[in-house]
């Protein structure tokens, strides 16, 4: 017998590595380590339901309490791997513990990038990555009458809806000139500005934090570059996140942005896998450049494809990447990557917060973004999983319905 | 305890094979999350029931039909395009929320993805 698969990481794309191995029939041991003490759970959640208090902390369990022990996956929470040795296929611990080991998965993640004005360590100054940051910032919110959050993004924003949900003053600063920049085309950037001051948050666009203020190590305010000072008993920060590539760094595996993998989830280092937010790789459609992607289903893919790399059943990353965001009653779906799109085909009208963009490249059908219109979703991702192009001619015209685009595939 | 846990409604999946899975289901959570608590094979809900996936599509056998209803406007359009066949009786389980009424509730598992 091996010493097994040792996966570093018990998230989303941990726990899948680990579930893939079994599937795929592996014998031999497989230990998921994971520095949090809870049992491994869901992400998403925690910048949506989990802040109003719509989802209990017991639902956001990825598997069940007995899924580990039946699964013969040996589960070990609150425990930290501190330095691998691939040399001896050794890894030590934060408990002074040693795991031995053929092979690695990589599954660590990112953390929050951390705010570096003055103040930031200000109490009341949260970040939100686990679920106790997610808790804390919860409890506060019950309490808080003015909530700013810094940073327009995907986070930031469903931060925003859920404090507003609860009846907060709410302020958004977001140092680009549009939100979600980073993801969307700014027609859409453009609905969730109006979608979220409609509501009745107030959005500062261009503009950033020069420090944060406070009594008795308290937060009491954030003061903009401009001056201005804004009240708030709750800072959330959401302005993005970094890759946990110490380790990957430390075996001496090729990183860039994030761990480099191929279409394999192969690292440099042959008997490394990695999967999740830390990687970056080929796009997963085109076979080129190099991705980072922060998402459930980029996590869950890479994952199942970094277990068969691991068991040499090498098959190539090739699924078409989704996302979803909610913020209030939007639903914004996102199918593809419009990364380097040269035109945006708008289906709907975005003012009645339901519509659709549709991004193409040379004429191509990369990408859409959809905001409660699942059925435009649904058929751009299955368009993309089968690379089919729907005409951007046709797909402007909102009376054809798009799945009727595709070829009859039922 | 297990006063509590034989007061608790029961949810039964049939997996493509048609092999049968009754399962303990606590109030207010929902025929997914259930599902993936007990690790019943076919249901996922890659997106933790924010229905944006499709992953937990289930078909209602018909006596169930009239007291679960019909999809809502958005899980309709979700339906209509999963990958698996879309019947009447299709909903995503991650609408169903567990209650008294849907004690003994039996569905089958669609297989959304291979």
């Amino acid at each position: 017998m091996s010493a097994g698969i040792l996966v570093v990481g018990a998230s989303q794309a941990g726990v899948q590595v680990a579930a893939s191995l079994r599937e795929l029939g592996y014998k031999d041991p497989v230990t998921l380590v994971g520095a949090e003490p809870v049992p491994p759970y869901q992400r998403p959640p925690l910048s949506k339901g989990f802040l109003d208090g719509w989802t209990s902390a017991e639902e956001l369990a990825l598997r069940a309490v007995d899924f580990y022990s039946k699964h013969d996956i040996d589960l070990r929470l609150g425990e930290r791997v501190t330095g691998i040795s691939m040399a001896t296929g050794k890894a030590n611990t934060d408990r002074g513990d040693v795991i031995r080991f053929d092979r690695i998965a990589l599954t660590t993640g990112a953390r929050p990038r951390r705010l570096e004005t003055p103040g930031a360590d200000l109490d009341g100054v949260a970040y939100l990555r686990s679920i106790g940051d997610a808790a804390a910032i919860a409890g506060r919110l019950r309490l808080a009458r003015s909530v700013v959050v810094i940073g327009g993004g995907f986070i930031g924003l469903e931060a925003a809806a859920a404090a507003r949900g609860l009846g907060k003053e709410v302020t958004v600063i977001e140092a680009a000139p549009r939100l979600i920049g980073r993801a969307v085309a700014p027609v859409v950037s453009s609905a969730y500005l109006r979608a979220h001051e409609r509501r009745g948050v107030v959005v500062h666009l261009s503009q950033s934090v020069s420090a944060l203020e406070g009594a008795h190590r308290v937060v009491t305010g954030v003061r903009l570059r401009n001056g201005r000072l804004l009240a708030a008993d709750l800072v959330l920060v959401g302005i993005g996140v970094t890759p946990r590539m110490e380790l990957a760094r430390q075996m001496g595996v090729e990183c860039r942005s994030g761990v480099v993998v191929d279409r394999y989830a192969r690292t440099s280092d042959c008997r490394v896998v990695a999967a999740g937010d830390v990687t970056v790789m080929p796009h997963p459609l085109r076979g080129v450049g190099d991705v980072r992607l922060e998402s459930v289903q980029n996590a869950v893919d890479q994952a199942k494809i970094a277990a068969g790399s691991l068991v040499d059943r090498d098959e190539p990353y090739t699924a078409a990447p989704w996302f979803w965001s909610d913020q209030y009653d939007l639903k914004l779906q996102i199918a593809g990557l419009s990364t380097g799109y040269d035109r945006v085909v708008v289906r709907g009208a975005p003012e009645s917060e339901r519509f659709s963009a549709l991004y193409y490249r040379d004429g191509h059908l990369i990408a859409c973004d959809s905001v409660n219109r699942p059925a435009d979703f649904v058929a751009v991702r299955k368009a993309l999983a089968n690379g089919e192009n729907l005409p951007a001619s046709l797909a402007a015209d909102e009376a054809i319905v798009l799945k009727t685009l595709l070829a009859a595939t039922g | 305890m297990f006063a509590i846990l034989s007061n608790m409604p029961t949810i039964t999946y049939v997996d493509a094979g048609g092999v049968r899975r009754s399962v303990p289901a606590a109030f207010g959570s929902t025929v997914m999350a259930t599902a993936v608590q007990q690790s019943v094979d076919g249901i996922i809900g890659e997106c933790g029931g924010s229905l944006a996936c499709a992953s937990c599509h289930v078909y209602v056998e018909p006596p169930w039909l009239a007291i679960v209803g019909p999809a809502h406007d958005l899980e309709a359009e979700m339906l209509e395009g999963a990958l698996a066949e879309t019947l009447p009786e299709s909903r995503l389980s991650c609408q169903l929320t567990v209650s008294a009424a849907l004690d003994g509730l039996i569905v089958r598992v669609a297989r959304e993805r291979s």
